[in-house]
C-alpha cells in the first residue's frame, strides 16, 4: 500500500498471522484517522479480536507492520506498553474487576503513574475525584459507586468499561462488541457516547448489531477469513454483494 | 505521602489487631514474669516460648496471605523464606557459642571443627556481629525472592506451574542444606544455642523478651501488609489475582506488581524464621520440608485468605490444635489435618473469618427483609449475590 503513514493513528499494513497453518489474519492493511470512527463487521471467525489482540500485544503479527501515531512500531511491544502509549481496549465479554467497587475500577483505570511505588502511595486528590465523579455521571453509574461491580447487570457492566476506558484518556479506542446485552434504549446511548468521544478520539468498533452500526454512521470496514472484503459507508459496504454473500446473506 | 499512607493503613480492624497485639506482647511476658508461681494466672515457663512459635507462624500465614489471598500467587514454598531466615539467626546464634563447644574452638562452630574444617567460610564472616546477621535475615530471603520471582513472573508462569516451582524451589534447597560440604550444619543443622545479645537464650526473661518481640514483629507487619492492601497498589495486587491480563492491559505491569508482593512478603517470611528459631532452640534442613509450605496454605485457609486477620488466626488455631493432637493421639494428627483441609474446601472457602461475614451478611439481609419485605425491588437487591473473589 503506499498510502502516507504519516497523519495516521492506526496503521495496518500486509498483516498476517497464522495459528497452526490456520491464517486468522490474512494480508490485512487497515488505516484509521485521528478524531475518527471505524466501525468494523464480518462473521464470527473473521479475524476482528485477532486484529485487536494484534494492536494490543497480546499476539504477535507473523508479518506486516503495525505502527501507531503514524511512527511507533506495535509489534516490539508488550501489553502494558501498548496500554501506557494511549490504546485503551474493551473487550468482548465485559471484564471489570468484580470484587472491587466501581469507584475503584475507575481510579485503577485513570490515567496515573502506572509503577508500583507512585501506586503503592497514591493519594487521589481533588482533581482526581472531580475526574472519576464526571466519568461515573457519563457512564450512569454514579448512584452505584460503592457497590461491587460483580452486582452490576451485563449491560451495566460494558458501560462501566466504557467508564474504564474514558479514566485511561486514550488517543485509540479498541471497543469489541459494547453493545451486547444492552436494551434499545442503552443501545442508541451507547452509540451516542462513542460518537462523542469519537469528536476528539480515534475509535475502533468491533459490532454485529447492523442497527447500532447505523445509528454510529461511520465508515465501515467489512473483515472476512483474515482481511478487507468491502470498504466505505454502511449502505455501499452492505450493497456490496460479495459482502451480502459471505457475511449479511442472500 | 508516606504519612498518608500509613493513615490509610490504620483502618479500624488493623488498629484492633495492632493494639492487641501490643497488649499481648506486654500481658504474656509480664504473666509469666511478675506473678508468684502459684497464681492461677500466671502462665508457665514451658508456654511462653510455645506461644511465641505460634505467632512466628501467624507471621508466616500473613507472609503468604499477601501473594496468594491478595495477589493469587499460590505459593508451596513459603517454608523456604521462613527457615533461611531461621538459618540467619541460627548461624548468629553459632558464632555467639565460641569456646563453650565440645571442641572449644573459639571461632569454628563444632560441625566444622568435626569436618575437619580449618576456617570459616566467607558466608559466615560477619554473623557474629548481630545487626549484619539480622540484615542478612531480611536481605537474603529478599534477594531469593526478587531473583526467583523475577524470573518466574517475567517468563509469566503462572497458576499451578508457579505453585509447582516454589515447591521444587524449597526441595531444592532442602537437598542442598542437607550436604555437609553446604557449611550449615547438614542434616543435624545448627543448635545448642548459648546466648542472644549477651544474655542466655533459655533464659526466662530472654524467652518472654523474645515472645515480645514475636509479637510486635507480627503487630508491624499487620502494619505493612495492612498499608499495602488498602492502597491502589493492593487493589491492583487483587486485580492481578481476578483478572491478570485485564490488568495488563490497563497499562500496570502485572510481573512487577507480583515481584513487589513476593518479595516483602519473603522477608515478611524471613524475619519469622529468624524468631522461630532461637525460641524452639534449632533450625535444621527439615523446615524446607515442602509438606511444611503446605501447611502453611492450610493454615491461611482455614483462618480465610484475602483478609489481613485471618492467617493469624488460622495459623495460631490450627496449631494449638496440632500441640494438642500430637500430644493426645498423635497418629490422628495427619488425618485431623487433612481432614481439616477438606471440610475448608468444601463449606468455607473464605474459612474461618469468611464464617463470620456470612453470618453477619445473613443476619443484616434478615433485618432488612423484616423491616421493608414489602417493596419487591429492596428483596431482589437483599439477595444479590456477595461479590466473590475468584481463584
Amino acid at each position: 500500500m503506499t498510502t502516507d503513514k504519516t497523519g495516521t493513528m492506526l496503521y495496518l499494513d500486509g498483516v498476517s498471522v497464522a495459528f497452526d497453518g490456520f491464517k486468522a489474519i490474512n494480508n490485512l492493511s487497515i488505516i484509521v484517522h485521528p478524531a475518527e470512527m471505524l466501525a468494523i463487521i464480518g462473521p464470527n471467525g473473521a479475524g476482528k479480536t485477532t486484529m485487536m489482540d494484534i494492536i494490543t500485544g497480546k499476539t504477535r503479527p507473523d508479518d506486516g507492520q503495525v505502527l501507531f501515531d503514524g511512527r511507533t512500531d506495535l509489534t516490539r511491544l508488550d501489553e502494558a506498553a501498548i496500554a501506557n502509549l494511549g490504546i485503551g481496549r474493551k473487550f468482548q465479554k465485559p471484564t471489570v474487576f468484580e470484587s472491587h467497587t466501581i469507584w475503584d475500577n475507575i481510579e485503577m483505570a485513570l490515567k496515573k503513574p502506572r509503577g508500583v511505588f507512585p501506586a503503592l502511595f497514591y493519594v487521589a486528590d481533588e482533581a482526581d475525584i472531580a475526574r472519576i465523579t464526571e466519568i461515573l455521571e457519563t457512564v450512569r453509574l454514579l448512584g452505584r459507586k460503592d457497590d461491587y461491580a460483580a452486582n452490576l447487570s451485563h449491560g451495566q457492566k460494558q458501560w462501566l468499561e466504557i467508564g474504564m476506558l474514558l479514566a485511561q484518556d486514550p488517543k485509540l479506542l479498541l471497543v469489541d462488541e459494547p453493545v451486547a446485552g444492552m436494551t434499545d434504549a442503552e443501545t442508541i446511548e451507547t452509540a451516542k457516547l462513542l460518537k462523542q468521544i469519537a469528536q476528539t478520539r480515534s475509535v475502533v468498533v468491533v459490532e454485529h448489531d447492523m442497527s447500532f452500526v447505523r445509528e454510529l454512521g461511520s465508515r465501515v470496514t467489512c473483515l472476512a477469513e483474515g482481511a478487507v472484503l468491502a470498504e466505505g459507508s454502511l449502505d455501499q459496504v452492505s450493497a456490496n454483494p460479495v459482502v451480502i454473500e459471505r457475511y449479511l446473506g442472500r | 505521602m508516606l504519612t498518608q499512607a500509613l493513615f490509610r493503613a490504620l483502618d479500624k480492624k488493623a488498629l484492633i489487631l495492632v493494639a492487641i497485639l501490643i497488649l499481648v506482647a506486654v500481658a504474656v511476658p509480664a504473666s509469666n514474669l511478675l506473678l508468684p508461681a502459684d497464681n492461677p494466672f500466671r502462665l508457665p515457663n514451658y508456654a511462653v516460648p510455645l506461644f511465641g512459635k505460634y505467632l512466628t507462624y501467624a507471621m508466616l500465614a500473613l507472609a503468604l496471605d499477601l501473594v496468594w489471598g491478595y495477589c493469587g500467587i499460590l505459593s508451596l514454598g513459603h517454608g523456604a523464606f521462613f527457615a533461611i531466615g531461621g538459618y540467619a539467626m541460627g548461624m548468629y546464634l553459632m558464632r555467639q557459642i565460641g569456646t563453650r563447644g565440645v571442641y572449644a574452638n573459639p571461632t569454628l562452630p563444632d560441625f566444622m571443627v568435626f569436618l575437619n574444617w580449618k576456617e570459616l567460610p566467607w558466608y559466615w564472616l560477619g554473623m557474629d556481629n548481630f545487626a549484619f546477621a539480622m540484615l542478612m535475615v531480611v536481605l537474603v530471603p529478599g534477594l531469593l525472592a526478587f531473583i526467583f520471582g523475577f524470573l518466574a513472573f517475567r517468563s509469566r508462569v503462572t497458576g499451578v506451574y508457579l505453585s509447582i516451582i516454589t515447591q521444587a524451589m524449597t526441595y531444592a534447597l532442602l537437598l542442598a542444606f542437607f550436604r555437609n560440604d553446604m557449611g550449615f550444619g547438614g542434616n543435624n543443622g545448627l543448635t545448642d544455642f548459648k546466648d542472644i545479645l549477651g544474655v542466655p537464650v533459655q533464659a526466662t526473661s530472654t524467652r518472654a523478651a523474645l515472645f515480645a518481640a514475636s509479637a510486635i514483629a507480627l503487630a508491624l507487619a499487620v502494619l505493612a501488609c495492612s498499608m499495602i492492601v488498602n492502597s491502589k497498589l493492593g487493589k491492583v495486587m487483587v486485580a492481578v489475582r481476578d483478572a491478570e491480563s485485564r490488568t495488563r492491559f490497563l497499562g500496570y505491569r502485572v510481573e512487577y506488581v507480583k515481584l513487589f508482593a513476593f518479595v516483602v512478603s519473603a522477608i515478611i517470611a524471613g524475619i519469622a524464621g529468624a524468631l522461630y528459631v532461637p525460641q524452639v532452640g534449632i533450625i535444621n534442613p527439615s523446615e524446607f520440608e515442602p509438606a511444611n509450605s503446605i501447611e502453611v496454605v492450610i493454615w491461611t485457609a482455614v483462618g480465610g485468605r484475602g483478609t489481613i486477620i485471618g492467617p493469624i488466626i488460622g495459623g495460631i488455631l490450627v496449631n494449638v490444635g496440632k500441640s494438642y493432637f500430637t500430644g493426645a493421639f498423635p497418629e490422628y494428627w495427619l488425618f485431623a489435618l487433612g481432614a481439616l483441609f477438606v471440610v475448608t474446601t468444601l463449606f468455607l472457602p473464605k474459612g474461618i473469618v469468611g464464617l463470620i461475614g456470612q453470618y453477619r451478611a445473613a443476619t443484616t439481609k434478615r433485618e432488612q427483609h423484616d423491616r421493608d419485605a414489602p417493596t419487591p425491588m429492596q428483596v431482589e437487591a437483599g439477595t444479590d449475590p456477595q461479590p466473590n473473589p475468584a481463584e
